[in-house]
Parts: structure tokens; sequence; C-alpha cells
């Protein structure tokens, strides 16, 4: 279990704000950490494994005191499986000797050859990174991650740098593992349908506060907006067509376009990240 | 003409010891100086990077004056370990290690800063030390920096020249390194030894540098 209250002052692109966050996570538990980038997320992710220092405040896992009361326990010692969003593997070391140097001195023999099926990784083990696929290399990521045995999984944004099907395939595996070794995860995640597959409970972070939390159905779903279908979005292009304006949008892999009134044009900008929600009244189902 | 081997032996051994030495000293303060944020580093790096600029004779005459015997680090040095500095081999590979210390800790302090921060960071979530770290994950990932230091230090104690002229002298077997017997050679008019010399330099360095570029280019396409 997480006990966390912190404050750090951040840097962001639209000057400095205070992260100040007051959070619980039970055991077990799979968390997001939602919301637009800049948010304080990542540093929120960062402070948890201890690769940041909250200006004050207190971190409790499992009952030990992490950070707080002027202790900080050091990043070595806290056992967490930390997942860069850029997966950031060893170079010099293959994929199963990235998984031997994350085993714990003393920890089960086994684990890495255990995680190696698990992970259908049999046929990549003697090669570098380097030479692995996107997809390949967030594998290996996840399963080094699982090899130090950790108390606490933290993903940052960890299917982002995917496409479309790799996505939903390694979706599954990291729901499949996390149940398989009943592991407390947090995610940090800025899409939408991620945060629906993977999680129970969402934390909606908006500059460094926790603005809304909940279910996602609750949170992105039909009461807030009274739509029934919410997709997550990107602005590629705005342009006017007569009184109003044609946003061209990029949802998921397809591109669509969306009308908009000349008010809320002034709100969007190409590049920002957008939630589209559609009522279904009339929706059409097609086999396939 | 006569052939002594002496000379050119005797700069091999000079230019071993001194990346030995400079490999114990330099790749440890190379990542340590890549890494510090104390407010000395500027003054730090200059220090460093003295001996690229400064006449080898400015050094030479500061290193003369310090390994006198009348002098205080001199002579601290011959009464603690009973080692004579001033016109002596121990001496030229002090000399040696401070004059191509810049050749060494340049490449290596790039190759450590060029390293993506998040290596260490995922490493050390895995609970690895400090020591660990830069053992198993940092040093293997900066091997054509390595590499790189290593061969320049060694080549340029080969090709060092002023610094001993200064502080060893001319002492067959102790301080008469290859770089002195040619000039020496030359002033006494006998070209065709001093070719002998220049010619095994030539060569040597040569072939030290191809393979360097070798095995880089080898690095980089297994990399690639």
């Amino acid at each position: 279990m997480i006990e966390l209250d912190i404050r750090k002052e951040l840097a962001g692109a639209q000057g400095s704000f205070t992260l100040d966050v007051k959070m619980r996570i039970e055991r077990g538990e799979f968390v997001t950490l939602f919301g637009l980038s800049g948010a304080g997320k990542t540093t929120l992710l960062r402070c948890i494994a201890g690769l940041a220092a909250p200006d004050s405040g207190s971190i409790r896992v499992n009952g030990e005191a992490w950070f707080g009361g002027g202790e900080t326990l050091p990043v070595q010692r806290r056992r967490v499986g930390y997942m860069f969003q850029d997966y950031v593997l060893f170079p010099n070391m293959t994929v199963r000797g990235n998984l031997e140097f994350a085993r714990r001195p003393g920890a089960d023999r086994h684990r890495v050859s255990e995680l190696i099926e698990i992970m259908a990784l049999g046929e990549l083990q003697h090669r570098k990174p380097a030479t692995l696929s996107g997809g390949q290399q967030q594998r290996v990521a996840l399963a080094r991650a699982l090899a130090a045995d950790p108390q606490l999984l933290l993903l940052d944004e960890p299917f982002s740098a995917l496409d479309q099907e790799t996505c939903l395939r390694l979706q599954d595996e990291v729901l499949r593992l996390q149940r398989h070794f009943a592991i407390t995860t947090v995610m940090v995640s800025h899409d939408v349908s991620e945060v629906y597959r993977l999680s129970r409970r969402v934390l909606v972070i908006e500059h460094g506060r926790i603005a809304r939390e909940g279910a996602p159905a609750e949170i992105f779903g039909a009461g807030r907006a009274g739509g029934k279908f919410v997709f997550a979005g990107e602005v590629l292009a705005i342009e006017a067509a007569d009184v109003v304006f044609a946003v061209t949008l990029l949802v998921g892999n397809q591109i669509v376009r969306v009308i908009v009134t000349a008010e809320e044009r002034l709100r969007l900008k190409p590049g920002d990240r957008v939630m589209l929600l559609s009522k279904a009244f009339n929706p059409v189902l097609v086999p396939c | 003409m006569h052939y002594d081997w002496q000379p050119l032996l005797l700069t091999f051994k000079l230019a071993a010891i001194t990346t030995f030495i400079l490999c114990l000293i330099g790749i440890p303060f190379a990542w340590w100086l890549s890494q510090t944020k104390v407010r000395i580093k500027p003054a730090l790096e200059a220090l460093v990077a003295m001996p690229l600029v400064l006449p080898p004779s400015v050094l030479g005459f500061y290193l003369l004056l310090a390994f006198s015997p009348a002098h205080w680090f001199g002579g601290a040095v011959e009464h603690m370990t009973g080692i004579k500095l001033a016109f002596s081999f121990s001496g030229l590979v002090v000399a040696s290690v401070i004059f191509s210390f810049p050749f060494l800790v340049h490449p290596v302090q790039s190759g450590f800063q060029n390293l993506p921060q998040s290596l260490s960071e995922a490493a050390s979530t895995l609970g690895k030390s400090r020591w660990q770290i830069f053992l198993h994950v940092l040093l293997p990932n900066i091997k054509p920096s390595l590499l790189a230091g290593i061969v320049l230090s060694f080549a340029h104690t080969i090709g060092e020249f002023g610094v001993v002229l200064m502080i060893g002298g001319n002492m067959p077997g102790e301080t008469r390194v290859a770089s002195i017997a040619i000039y020496d050679e030359v002033e006494a008019l006998n070209y065709g030894t001093a070719n002998f010399y220049a010619l095994v330099l030539f060569g040597v360095c040569f072939a030290i540098l191809l393979g360097v570029y070798l095995v880089n280019k080898k690095l980089a396409m297994r990399v690639g």
C-alpha cells in the first residue's frame, strides 16, 4: 500500500507551479495517473521511485518510510520496477543479460528463465537491444522491470512509442503479468483507451494537482458529457469553412473531421490532445 | 651507423606505464568530472586542458623546479619513497602522466557525458550501486571513447619531446627516449640512425591510429 502526500516546485512551460498530491494506493491495485504532458505525472512517478526528491511531505510504502522526516530511502533500496518511456535497455548486454543484471542478489535464479518464457523472449534472448523492434524492446523492458522482483511496478507512458496493433497486444500482456504477479502498479498515461483497458482507477492530474479521481468510466464516460463514445485524439489541422471551422483529428490510426464553432476553435490548436465525445443514438455496427 | 633499440624500447615502456597510470587515475576522474556540479568545475577543466596549449618547456621548467630535491615536493617524494624524480625515468613517468592527462580525460569525459542519464537511473532502480553502474553499465557503453583516450595518450607520450628534454636530459637507458635520440643523432650528423628511429616511430604511430579507426568502424557497424 502506498500512502503519499508530497509537494514539489516544478518549472513548467507556462511558468512554475507546485506539484501537490495526496493519494493512497492499495496493494495489488492498478492505478493510472492521467493528464496532459507537463502536468507533473512523470515527476510524481519519479518521486515514488526515488529518482527525484519532493520538497516536502512523506511517502510510505507497505508501512516503510521511503521519504519524509528528513529521511530518504535511496532508490536502490526501494525495490521498484521502473519502466522508462524510451525503455532504456542496456545496449552492452543481451536480452538475457539485461534481465540477469536486474535480478537481485540472492533472488530466485529461475525468475529470469520464467520471465523469458512468459514473455516469449526465448528467440531473442541472445540478441542485443539495438537489433530489436520497438515492441520487442518494450517487452524486454517490462520483463527487466519484473526481473528485479519489485514490490511496486511504475510504468511511464509505456506504450507511447508503439503502433496501434503492438500497443493493444502489449497492453494485454501488461495486464496479464500484473495479475499474475499481483503487483501494485502505477502507470502514467495520456491515452484514454489505454487507461480504460488497463486500470480500475484513474487520477487526473492537472497543473500538479489531482483534479478528479475515480473509475475510468466515471471520469471519461457518460456521466460527464452525456456522451457514450469517448475517443482520444490529436488535432492535426484547423481550417475555416464559412462560419464554422473544420478540425482534422487523428483518432487511433484514423483521420476524422469534426465541425466546431468559432468560439470552440479558439481553445484548439494543432498538436493539442483532445477527447472526442459522441452520443450513440444511431450507431452502425458492422461485423469484421 | 649503429642501431640501438634501447631508446625505442624506453619510449614504449614509458608510454605503456604512463597510459596504465593514466587509466587508473584519469578514467575515474573523467567520470567524476562528467557528473560533478562543483563550482570550481570550469577551473578544473581549464587546468586539465592546460597541457594542450602550454609550451612543453613551460611545464617542463616548473616540473624541473618541483622535482629538485631542494624543493619541498621533490624532497618529500625522495624522503618518503626514495625515488629521485629529477633526471630519472620515474620523473619522466610523472611528467608524462600530467602532460598526457587531457588526451585521456577529454574523450572519456565526453563519452560519459553523451550517455543518457536514464541509463544510470535505470540501473539504480534495479538496486545497483554507483560502482556497479560505473563498471557494468557506463564503462562498457563508452568503449570507443575509452579506446580513443587510451590510444591518444599512448601515442602522445611516444611523441613527447620538450618536457622530456627539460626534466629528463639524455641519459641512455634512463631518460634517452626515441624523440631525444633522434634530435641527438641529427646534431651529431648521424642521419642514418636518426632516420631509423624516426621511421620506426612513424610506422608504429601510423599502425596504432589505423588500428583505432578500424576498430571504431567495426564498433559503429555493430551498434548501427
